[in-house]
């Protein structure tokens, strides 16, 4: 027997081959699907630069050397140099390090808030469900990245501040999100079932309710993704973010923005990478959609 | 003792009452069907006694025990349901092994692999569909992993609402068969609701006609099966499912 | 007099992740004014029939036939556009749920009028005028008010008779109502079918009756097509079910309980028998 067959086994004998099964049909149904493929190899180079910066990255991310400042790109600076004559390229393979923390970081702060957040307003409805929903609605009712720069300016700038905005900032759409498909899955048969068993609210909203809320939350994280870059990003920009000599790609833009006209590239390849991030992000999150949203399921 | 007595039970959902003075005194290993059309309150009566309506007045004792509105865990060890849709009423992200186990895990009982395969024997499925999630299984193959999990706490009393409506004739006989052999082998008290009287002949000992939040006749089964029923609503819907049966239907 | 529908060798078939699985395997029937059953359980193909014959199947579910002739026309080679002009004018669908037929934020007259004036241009009175009688038709008390309600409005058994009102108000030629009745209370079901057979019978239409009962078809149908995993398994007048001679027909009557039950065990189909699954 082939790992392939053991993985689409129709009988599978654990529970560990069932769940393994399921995720490996999740996988091969993602690969069928050009766009997120693509998706997923830019997010996989962006993961595997992070990681082995060090050795990828040719120059220092913070070495100056005045005399060669301002350098168009050439063979010795792929992508030229800074003011400081730093090596851009170095700098965005080193920045691609602080861009997968923010990401990785908002996502795990904002996510599992809202989504826990929305569960137990969608359960339990009457006043739990309004008092968290008016506080949901205060923080949706600002514009993202204001709502991000006051709280920044409150707490001072800096990229761990930063990261505390953006998640502050970004789980009122996940708790909406979880209420609503809460309240869909509240009064099905199943949640009465283990409901008859003995089961506490909070096992049925951990154990049967949250399960089911997760693939929606795992597409809209991702494609939440390309905003949270953009919105950290927008930080930097603003100077309230990564502080200098960060490699941040954002602060690296407003860095730029000086000579943007006569040394184009110091400005344009952070603004290249965040693209390109950006739009991995977006089509996994689109191919991720196809595959695990509930309602396709079952074709 | 009896196994289920309400009276006076009065229930609604919101403003509007749906069930209106019910008194039901229902034998321990009796098997009672509750018979009306849409909108005549017997579901309802059901999830009250399971703890799913609690907006109720009057009486609900089971085995002797005077319930309260919301759901226990005493009362839960006592008297579980079979819903209607075998494809609603399993999660659908959970193997089969895991909505066995869960009414032990969460009644804190132990052996649960060794009593998960005992009950998948018990209700003819087999070893192979353990690990399977519900959307590899058949409607009927459903409906035995739901009728197996109301078994799991070892009830006395199991509550069927509609349980073979959505299935096909052939399987709607297998499952029959199973409830009829589960309540002979486990001496289970059911309580049925359903809009199919041929349904009730096979698998009850007496019944209840509803209309209206009403209970309008309560008789034996044998009644049922002479065409003996005596209200004029409990003839008119005995006329309606007889018009749809053959005069010379083989047996 | 040539049949108004002929089907020889019809297929039906989806891809799958293993390759393309037939859900209708090469049926063939032909239908002239009269009431035709089609019964068989989830699964057999019966509902696939039914919309093969409509074109209703969308890709890549993929339909052949080596004949599928409507009253002369040939369906296979019928344009989008040239659909159209038949669905509804000629052939007319019945589905189960009124609830999900019927657009929620149409009232009912605008609908059935809606479904007149596309087939047929007509002056507003006149149109009123047909809606009001073709409501009476359906055995709605109140035609007026009714034509008033939002479908939300009306109950289950009455949606279902808009719905035939509406397939029926442009006066096809054949009707094929797949499952009219499944989600309707047994007292309901009964009047429902009734309008239907009055309509069909004084009219002189087709009608394809689909349905999973077969006592229901047997008492509205002239003739019984019974389905099984996408082959017709047994074709009889409906007057002769009970001697029926394929062991799957037999089966399914044996194994529905009946009013004056005194088996003890109700037989199980044994699905090994015939069906090569």
């Amino acid at each position: 027997m082939t790992t392939r067959d053991w993985l689409l086994d129709d009988s599978p004998t654990s529970r560990w081959q069932a769940s393994v099964g399921r995720a490996y049909r999740v996988f091969t149904a993602l690969l069928r699907n050009p766009l997120s493929v693509v998706g997923g190899i830019i997010i996989l180079v962006l993961v595997l630069t992070a990681v082995f910066a060090p050795w990828l990255a040719p120059y220092s991310a913070t070495g100056q050397d005045l005399a060669n400042r301002l350098a168009p790109p050439s063979d010795m600076h792929w992508m030229g140099t800074d003011e400081l004559g730093r090596d851009i390229f170095s700098r965005v393979i080193w920045g691609s390090q602080i861009t997968l923390t923010i990401v990785l970081l908002v996502a795990l702060i904002s996510a599992p808030l809202g989504l826990l957040i929305g569960a137990v307003a969608g359960y339990f409805g009457g006043w739990t469900d309004r008092v968290l929903m008016g506080i949901t609605d205060i923080f949706l009712s600002m514009p993202k990245l204001i709502l991000a720069l006051a709280f920044v300016a409150a707490l001072g700038p800096g990229i761990n501040n930063a990261i505390i905005a953006i998640a502050i900032t970004s789980w009122p759409a996940y708790a909406r999100i979880a209420r609503a498909e809460t309240l869909t899955i509240r009064n099905a048969e199943f949640i009465a079932a283990v409901r008859l068993q003995g089961a506490s609210p909070v096992r049925v909203i951990v154990r049967h309710i949250l399960p089911l809320c997760t693939s929606s939350m795992i597409i809209r994280v991702t494609l939440d993704m390309a905003g949270v870059i953009l919105t950290a990003a927008g930080l930097g920009f603003l100077g309230l973010g990564a502080q200098p000599p960060l490699p941040e790609w954002g602060a690296m833009i407003s860095r730029g923005r000086t000579f943007i006209l006569d040394q184009w590239w110091v400005a344009t390849m952070p603004g290249f990478a965040i693209i390109v991030v950006s739009l991995g992000f977006c089509f996994l999150g689109d191919g991720l959609r196809d595959v695990l949203d509930p309602k396709s399921e079952g074709k | 003792m009896s196994a289920i007595s309400l009276s006076n039970l009065d229930i609604s959902y919101g403003d509007t009452k749906v069930v209106h003075g019910v008194n039901l005194d229902i034998a321990e290993g009796e098997s009672f069907a509750l018979v009306g059309e849409s909108g005549s309150g017997k579901s309802t009566i059901l999830r009250a006694i399971a703890g799913l309506a609690p907006d109720w007045t009057g009486e609900i004792a089971v085995l002797g025990k005077t319930r309260s509105h919301g759901i226990e865990r005493d009362v839960a060890r006592q008297v579980q349901m079979v819903f209607q849709d075998p494809y609603g009423s399993l999660h659908p992200r959970k193997t089969i092994d895991a909505v066995l186990s869960e009414p032990l895990d969460i009644n804190g009982i132990g052996n649960r692999g060794e009593r998960v395969e005992a009950m998948l024997g018990a209700v003819g499925l087999d070893q192979r569909f353990r690990f399977r999630f519900p959307h590899q299984l058949s409607g009927g193959q459903r409906q035995r992993v739901a009728i197996a999990r109301a078994l799991m706490l070892e009830p006395k009393v199991l509550l069927l609402d509609e349980p073979t409506s959505a299935l096909d004739v052939s399987v709607q006989a297998e499952i029959l068969n199973l409830l009829k052999r589960l309540r002979r082998e486990q001496g289970l008290t059911y309580l049925l609701v359903t809009h199919n009287l041929p349904v009730v002949s096979f698998l009850c000992d007496r019944l209840a006609v509803m209309r209206q939040g009403r209970i309008v006749e309560v008789a034996d089964v044998e009644l049922l099966k002479t065409e003996r029923l005596v209200e004029p609503y409990s003839r008119e819907l005995l006329a309606a499912t007889e018009g749809r049966v053959l005069a010379d239907t083989p047996s | 007099m040539a049949p108004l529908l002929s089907v020889q060798n019809l297929r039906v078939s989806f891809p799958t992740h293993r390759g393309r699985v037939e859900v209708v395997k090469g049926i063939s029937f032909t239908l002239g004014r009269e009431r035709l059953g089609i019964v068989g359980e989830s699964g057999s193909g019966k509902s696939m029939t039914g919309r093969a014959i409509l074109k209703l199947i969308r890709k890549p579910g993929l339909v052949t036939a080596d004949r599928l002739e409507f009253d002369g026309v040939d369906i296979r080679s019928q344009s989008e556009k040239q659909m159209r002009a038949i669905r509804g004018a000629r052939i007319s669908m019945v589905m189960q749920d009124p609830k999900f037929s019927l657009n929620p934020v149409m009232t009912v007259g605008e609908q059935i009028a809606e479904a007149l004036v596309t087939h047929e241009k007509l002056p507003r009175r006149a149109v009123n005028e047909r809606i009001l009688a073709m409501l009476e038709a359906v055995r709605i008390d109140d035609p007026q008010r009714v034509a008033g309600l939002y479908p939300h409005e009306v109950s289950g058994g009455m949606g279902q008779r808009v719905m035939i009102a509406m397939m029926l108000i442009p006066e096809p030629e054949l009707l094929i109502a797949d499952e009219p009745t499944s989600a309707l209370d047994v007292s309901v079901q009964a009047q429902v079918l009734d309008i239907i057979d009055d309509l069909v019978t004084s009219k002189g239409m087709g009608l394809i009756l689909i349905s999973h009962d077969l006592n229901l078809v047997s008492r509205y149908c002239d003739r019984i097509l019974v389905m099984n995993a996408g082959t017709v398994v047994e074709e009889c007048a409906a007057g002769e079910l009970d001697k029926a001679q394929h062991p799957y027909t037999r089966g399914l009557l044996a194994a529905m309980p009946v009013i004056d039950e005194s088996r003890d065990e109700l037989p199980v189909l044994d699905r090994t028998q015939w069906a090569g699954t």
